[in-house]
């Protein structure tokens, strides 16, 4: 009798996991992304079928208000550019077709991953490798901004007092987890 | 580290997060297929890398992804102002004075 051959699919980070006393470092669940381009005149109709104010000061991030949108962010990468996560899985590319004003949708949710740091220890781990001001009166709970980890290009989003969540590129994931491994092992509170 | 002021970011980076492209305000001509090769030659590739006050591009490639304009003196290393791309040539003779204002204070 054959075999039947059936396709597991795997995140990238499947299984990795850091734990200490003062952080905790953990893939983030799969969720979907775009990256958004627009001018000035299609930002309020994309927000509006978002669900969620693109926010146009720098470095700052908005949340879905609705609570079926629960989780849903906007991050603010450059004066026309944002960063669209979704974690529930929605299709975020139909929601923008259904926007008449030129822009400009790519979807990214299989190009990036993401690794949540937490915990005291948190924005100790971070700042080993990232040259950003990561105190909280420069950096604070919302702030997001696309910068270096080490040697990888990340969006870094502040999302509580002590919890950050890394987005990185799918290919530099396994680089990036191991630099905030290694950077977990001597981190300061 | 030097930190770099981003025009569009309005705040104050890392150097690791910029790249430098080049000399600034460079005009490419309207009727390029027109000039000459020595023309060509001298807007294409002849830069001026003096000593002293330059005008640069940067870009903030790992950050907001802009290309912008700086005005750097190159004895120091100081970046004496930044501005969007567009923006007309800040005046150096202002800049220069602010630029001996610096110095001192960082003498002192």
């Amino acid at each position: 009798m054959a075999d039947r051959n059936t396709a597991l699919r795997a995140a990238p980070l499947d299984g990795r996991l850091v734990r200490s006393a003062h952080v905790e470092i953990v893939p983030a669940d799969v969720a979907s992304r775009i990256v958004l381009r627009a001018r000035p005149e299609a930002i309020a109709p994309l927000s509006r079928a978002l669900g969620v104010k693109l926010p146009e000061e720098p470095k700052t991030s908005a949340k879905a208000k609705a609570s079926r949108l629960a989780g849903r962010i906007a991050l603010w990468i450059g004066p026309d550019e944002w960063l669209v996560v979704d974690p529930n899985g929605a299709d975020l590319m139909a929601l923008c077709s259904k926007v008449k004003k030129l822009h400009s949708a790519v979807d990214v949710s299989h190009r990036n991953t993401a690794i949540l740091v937490a915990g005291e220890a948190a924005q100790s781990v971070i700042s080993a490798g990232c040259p950003q001001d990561l105190s909280p009166n420069i950096f604070p709970v919302g702030a997001c901004s696309r910068t270096v980890l080490g040697k990888a290009e990340i969006v870094l989003v502040r999302e509580d007092a002590h919890v950050f969540r890394v987005e990185c590129w799918r290919s530099f994931s396994d680089y990036v987890f191991a630099f905030l491994a290694d950077a977990a092992r001597d981190a300061v509170i | 580290m030097l930190l770099i002021h981003c025009p569009y970011c309005k705040e104050d980076r890392p150097e690791l997060e910029f790249s430098h492209a080049g000399e600034a305000h460079i005009v490419r001509p309207t009727n390029i297929a027109a000039i000459d090769d020595t023309a060509f030659e001298e807007m294409f590739f002849l830069r001026d890398n003096p000593k002293g006050l330059v005008y640069e591009r940067w870009r903030h490639i790992h950050g907001c992804g802009r290309f912008f304009n700086a005005v750097r003196d190159t004895v120091s290393d100081r970046f004496l102002t930044t501005y969007k791309a567009g923006e007309p040539k800040p005046d150096p003779v202002r800049l220069s004075k602010g630029a001996d204002v610096a110095k001192k204070g960082a003498a002192k």
